[in-house]
């Protein structure tokens, strides 16, 4: 990987950027998030709405042509999005994912350059195909192998889950390097979707982010052998994929919570109004949540700072540290387990206006995304790899 | 046109040293004894009275510092 080289855009155009984000949020993404929800359909409006702003490749070096911001600036619009719809958001962070992936180590193949222009030009939605059946979950083991052949690959690959799968322009699938490699010695692929078919296996109706539409498909897809990305998964995911997943993730996260506890300071605002002088009991738990929120802020803030540093300095034995996936994995169950608490406080202060679908101050959505935080690459197997790592910490 | 109800609610809310009838509209209202906390109850009276709501860059010390300068926030929120 080579040190960032990415200015990033200066603060008052992404300013004006980040306002268009929240116009498009407060517009279609809003307008639409309920229907989304309650269908778990894809929502096409508030994507297309963020492709109309160029924002799938906002993440693209300038000299590239792309908008060229850095991660802080990504993980804001994450924040921004997941005020108005999870599912939005997610689906926007999961792309970003993607993207970072061949920014980060693709940059030095003439292919990937030349995608990355592609994906300017086209906005195309990227989606990823990591985990697989038959590997519990496990990313960082494949069963499937590329098959490469004077140049061309051909990839079969059964995933119990892809994100928005059906819906992607392209998708980014791990496997192992060849047929007589073991699990782990895994690469990254971009299959094209003019040479790959997806057969679905499992639907998705689930409690939250519904939206995302994550459902299993058998990914048969093929191409040219350039379309692989050319350094091992184990680098990808400890420099890039693993860190940046949980810094978007946690940073949508935040979005939601701020939603929830937004409601909840218009729910105390109100009954205030009713009775000036006394300030009213709900407004003290809104003390405490605001604090919560900010805990919440404040942790992800760090994290995205150390992280855009790190990309800066480009040192790349500080990605493979104990000490660096400790404190990743730390931000992931700390941001997926304080979403929950801030969206349940919320819910109290709101009362049953906020257990209502039908009213102003309904948090039900947010409450069932929430959930979904500590599921998405589960906690208790994140606390166990920390629990391994954290045996040969002696200090931090 | 607003005056009498803002002096109504600032005697209700406002938790001012010095009756609000002696009190010309152009006083110093923190020079009365208008401390930052009770301006959060004036505001959210005069939300409730008025219909309005008050913007952040709407909520300073100026914005409450006299009987005048809290009719003519609210004049400009009605019309709003």
């Amino acid at each position: 990987m080579q040190p960032s080289r990415q200015q990033s855009v200066a603060t008052e155009d992404f300013s004006r950027l980040l306002d268009r984000v929240h116009e498009i949020g407060r517009g279609v993404v809003l307008a639409s998030a309920r229907d989304v929800d309650r269908d778990a359909r894809f929502p096409s409006e508030g994507i297309g709405a963020l492709k109309g702003l160029k924002l799938l490749s906002a993440y693209v070096p300038a000299e590239l042509g792309g908008m060229g911001l850095d991660v802080i600036q990504i993980a804001k619009i994450c924040e921004v999005l997941g005020q108005y719809d999870g599912s939005v958001a997610m689906i926007y962070a999961m792309h970003q994912i993607q993207v970072a992936c061949m920014v980060h180590h693709g940059l030095g193949s003439s292919y990937f350059r030349s995608y990355l222009q592609e994906l300017i030009l086209q906005q195309r939605l990227i989606a990823s195909a990591t985990t697989e059946v038959g590997t519990g979950g496990d990313l960082r083991s494949s069963v499937c192998a590329i098959e490469i052949r004077e140049g061309r690959f051909q990839l079969v690959k059964k995933a119990p889950v892809i994100s928005y799968g059906a819906y992607a322009d392209d998708i980014m699938a791990t496997c192992r390097r060849s047929a007589g490699a073991p699990a782990s010695d895994q690469v990254m692929v971009l299959a094209r979707k003019d040479s790959y078919t997806l057969e679905p296996i499992s639907g998705w109706d689930t409690l939250g982010f519904r939206g995302t539409c994550s459902s299993g498909f058998v990914l048969t897809a093929s191409g040219s052998a350039e379309q692989v990305l050319p350094i091992p998964f184990a680098e990808i995911l400890s420099q890039t994929m693993h860190p940046y997943s949980h810094i978007v993730w946690g940073s949508l996260w935040l979005g939601i919570a701020t939603d929830a506890v937004n409601h909840a300071r218009g729910f105390v605002r109100e009954e205030a109004r009713r009775n000036p002088s006394i300030p009213p009991t709900s407004s003290l738990r809104l003390a405490e949540v605001s604090s919560v929120l900010q805990g919440m802020r404040n942790n992800i803030a760090v994290a995205v700072t150390d992280y855009r540093r790190m990309l800066a300095d480009g040192q790349q034995d500080m990605f493979s540290s104990f000490g660096f996936a400790i404190r990743t994995n730390n931000l992931k169950l700390a941001s997926s387990t304080l979403i929950v608490d801030i969206v349940s406080r919320a819910l109290l202060i709101c009362g049953i206006s906020g257990y209502r679908n039908d009213s102003k101050f309904s948090l039900c959505r947010h409450l069932r995304d929430a959930y979904g935080a500590a599921l998405m690459v589960n906690n208790d197997r994140i606390m166990n790899h920390n629990a391994t790592m954290l045996l040969t910490q002696r200090e931090g | 046109m607003y005056a009498d109800k803002v002096r109504d609610i600032l005697t209700q809310h406002g938790r001012l040293s010095s009756p609000v009838d002696q009190l010309q509209d152009t006083s110093d209202l923190y020079n009365a004894g208008l401390t930052s906390l009770a301006t959060v109850g004036l505001m959210l009276a005069l939300e409730e009275q008025f219909n309005i709501e008050f913007p952040d860059n709407m909520l300073s010390r100026k914005t409450f510092a006299s009987i005048e300068f809290i009719v003519d926030a609210v004049q400009k929120l009605v019309d709003k």
